[in-house]
């Protein structure tokens, strides 16, 4: 069964392609794309009306796989987190995930494994055997690994595999018992902080690592000038280092804790202006490769707690697209740049088919209005659970259509 | 008392009306961080026909009988905890304590539900203390009748900085143009920083002197100054509130050892010759003697206002009481 998207927006991130034209789908694979393309009489027409036709996205850092949600946000495959309730540390605990994945019409799932086995940070799990089985790359997750030989070993094992460490890089000890980004807000709110510092840190002890091992490091969730100045000239010199950030700490500072919003409680904390400037600028220049939404639902059972007990993390499958959006409108970023680091950059680095159009790559794509404007009301999430910071912010970009595999799963309006 | 001590207060002016109409237009007491002069004012003129009618041999007026008082402290406290329980005896009310131990927190209640249950018992005004920053306020959106926040974590102690500004001002006449230093663990302080904001409003000047692990960052943004010396600090000081160091802070993480601390930062009397002859000396209390103050220097008659405080406490507190239940009453606020 062919289908053909004309009048689209053609913007394919990985070869730079941004023109106005029609894309058709045979099954689940793109056969063709371009100004002039050539369908079956018998082909299903999807008149795009001059809508956005992107790959789908790739969000490299979700806690649940939430797949409504996802669809609903335009993302076509999930990076699941090991930190699940069975954590993800042994190839048969990857193996059904994937499967589940391959079995069920809805959104594609790869697990990270676990770089250390249970996530303790003291043994390194079975990276090979993982990958096998389809494990795409390995982190401790929501804890760095502070353990200096420890992280080497993983790193220079890893590299045998080529297999991708993802680093949570937060200094431990300058961490511990911190809720909020060490500063004024912080201090008027008597909350205990962490330094920007402690991310910087552990940055360039791990910099330091990859250039010792020759092996190749990812950091997640960069939320700070100073890390971003780290990972700058980490790249300068030649490093093999990438970085995501996510889209909330594009748009809120710490002056969202104000009140003790625990929906405004992450990990890392929401920092200084400053801050949140510098990763827009460095967005902007490539010094940060991918923005994940680091979707995390969270019951208010666990978030209507005093600040400092509640849990952190919000939901950010259905505004991912929408706030890192928000940067292009205020013309801090290029369209496309936004949509490679949704798009092409995690599958490159996650050795993923996806995240093209091109004549054989699997149909998985996004058709959204970048323009149109919506306002973000949590009561409409398809997620199973509510927690932002963004309720009421009016946006711009909305999906229409997701599709996996040539099918599609999620319509808009 | 020959002059009422408010006469010669010049700041804020009495013929001032805030624009809300009200002398207090908050339904809970939860911070200093917003409240206003006028509002700062009338608690302490209220707490001064107080202070008088607990000098009294009859300290009782049935003034809020009838009323439910609860007095809710997940945290160990004695002082603000009976400092309550009088106040609210004294102005008639009916007055029940539970403390950590007796609360079902520790069978796993959320804080919510703790406030639902309260709330379903129809209180009026209910004093709550917790560990956390900000748990007061998270109760106080769940209940319908007044909340006080009587020390919320690092966050804030309002009655304290309260009953520190009434003594202060009958003491010096004013709080207007004082200088102020706080000395001690201003990082974990909750007194610190509700007298930060409740001296600031009021045109003090407020400077802290602690050693740097004890100052949190950015602290100097609250619109103080800090030092790090006690010589420097203490420098032209009309009051001196010192803090108490908690225990654990003593042990090697943030300072090597009780004899240092007391060295550099203990409050001596060689140490005070850099304040004004008349300087004030105060404590929140308990006082850890040789700790943080030196014993002559914490019973010096003439300087210290320790005692006084305490007494001031209870007033200033009976203050917040009847002014936060005068709409129940049918009075104005």
């Amino acid at each position: 069964m062919s289908v053909l998207y004309k009048n689209a927006r053609l913007i394919d991130p990985a070869t730079g392609l941004d023109e106005k034209g029609a894309l058709l789908i045979d099954g689940d694979v793109i056969v063709a794309l371009g100004q002039k393309v050539d369908a079956p009489a018998d082909a299903e027409v999807v008149d795009c009306k001059g809508r956005v036709l992107a790959p789908g996205l790739i969000d490299m850092r979700a806690h649940r796989v939430d797949s409504d949600s996802a669809l609903a946000g335009g993302i076509t495959t999930v990076i699941l987190q090991p930190d699940q309730t069975t954590i993800i540390d042994t190839d048969p605990v990857v193996e059904r995930i994937r499967r589940r994945s391959d079995d069920t019409h809805a959104v594609r799932v790869y697990p990270m494994g676990a770089a250390t086995k249970g996530l303790e940070g003291t043994q390194v799990a079975e990276i090979g055997q993982m990958q096998e089985s389809g494990a795409v790359a390995f982190t401790d997750c929501r804890h760095a690994i502070s353990d200096t030989q420890l992280m080497r070993r993983l790193m220079e094992y890893a590299g045998y595999f080529g297999a991708l460490i993802v680093q949570f890089p937060e200094d431990k000890s300058l961490a511990n018992g911190a809720v909020a980004h060490e500063g004024e807000i912080a201090t008027r709110l008597g909350l205990a902080g962490v330094p920007a510092a402690a991310e910087a840190i552990q940055i360039d002890r791990d910099v330091r690592l990859a250039e010792l091992t020759g092996a190749r490091i990812h950091f997640a969730m960069i939320s700070s000038r100073e890390g971003v100045e780290a990972i700058r000239a980490a790249k300068k010199r030649g490093v093999k280092v990438t970085c995501s950030t996510a889209p909330h700490y594009l748009h809120l500072n710490d002056n969202a804790l104000e009140g003790y919003r625990t929906f405004a409680k992450v990990s890392p904390p929401f920092r200084a202006e400053e801050d949140r400037l510098a990763l827009i600028a460095a967005l902007a220049d490539g010094t940060i490769d991918t923005v994940v939404s680091d979707h995390d639902p969270r019951s208010e059972d666990v978030k209507r707690l005093p600040f400092g007990q509640a849990a952190p993390g919000i939901v950010g499958f259905e505004t991912l697209l929408a706030l890192t959006l928000a940067p292009v409108h205020a013309g801090k970023i290029e369209l496309m740049t936004a949509l490679k680091a949704l798009t092409s950059t995690p599958a490159q680095l996650l050795g993923l088919d996806s995240g093209r159009l091109s004549a054989g790559a699997p149909a998985d794509i996004v058709i959204f209005d970048p323009d149109k404007p919506w306002r973000i009301e949590r009561e409409k999430f398809r997620s199973s659970a509510r927690n932002t910071p963004f309720d009421t912010l009016p946006v711009q970009g909305k999906v229409w259509r997701t599709i996996v595999g040539g099918k599609t799963l999620f319509e808009g309006e | 008392m020959s002059t009422h001590p408010t006469e010669t207060d010049s700041y804020p002016r009495a013929d001032v009306t805030p624009p809300s109409g009200s002398l207090f237009p908050h339904k809970h007491l939860l911070g200093t961080w917003n409240l206003d002069p006028v509002s700062i004012k009338h608690i302490l003129d209220t707490a001064e026909e107080y202070v008088e009618q607990n000098r009294r041999a009859q300290k009782s007026t049935p003034k809020c009988a009838g009323l439910t008082q609860i007095n809710l402290f997940f945290e160990n406290s004695t002082r603000t905890l009976m400092s309550f329980e009088i106040a609210g005896k004294r102005l008639g009310m009916d007055t029940i304590s539970m403390s950590t131990g007796t609360s079902s927190i520790k069978k796993g209640e959320t804080l919510l539900d703790t406030a639902a249950t309260l709330n379903a018992m129809h209180p009026d005004v209910l004093v709550m203390r917790h560990a956390d920053s900000g748990a007061v306020k998270l109760l106080s959106e769940k209940m319908d009748c007044a909340v006080i926040n009587a020390g919320d974590g690092r966050a804030e102690h309002p009655t304290q900085a309260l009953l520190d500004a009434l003594t202060i001002r009958r003491r010096k006449g004013a709080l207007h143009g004082q200088t102020v230093v706080i000395s001690g663990d201003v990082a974990h302080s909750r007194v610190a920083r509700s007298n930060i904001y409740l001296l600031s409003a009021m045109g003090a000047r407020v400077r802290l002197v602690a050693p740097p692990t004890l100052l949190p960052k950015d602290v100097d943004r609250l619109g103080v100054e800090v030092a790090t010396r006690m010589d420097e600090g203490l420098k032209g000081a009309d009051v001196v509130m010192m803090l108490r160091l908690q225990q654990e802070r003593m042990q090697g993480a943030f300072l090597p050892s009780l004899r240092e601390y007391f060295r550099f930062w203990g409050l001596t009397a060689e140490k005070l010759a850099y304040a004004k002859d008349d300087v004030l000396v105060m404590h929140p209390g308990p006082m850890n003697r040789g700790v943080e103050i030196a014993s002559d220097v914490a019973d010096d008659i003439d300087r210290s206002a320790i005692e006084e405080q305490v007494e001031m406490g209870v007033a200033v507190r009976m203050a917040c009481l009847d002014i936060l239940t005068r709409n129940l009453r049918g009075e104005a606020a």
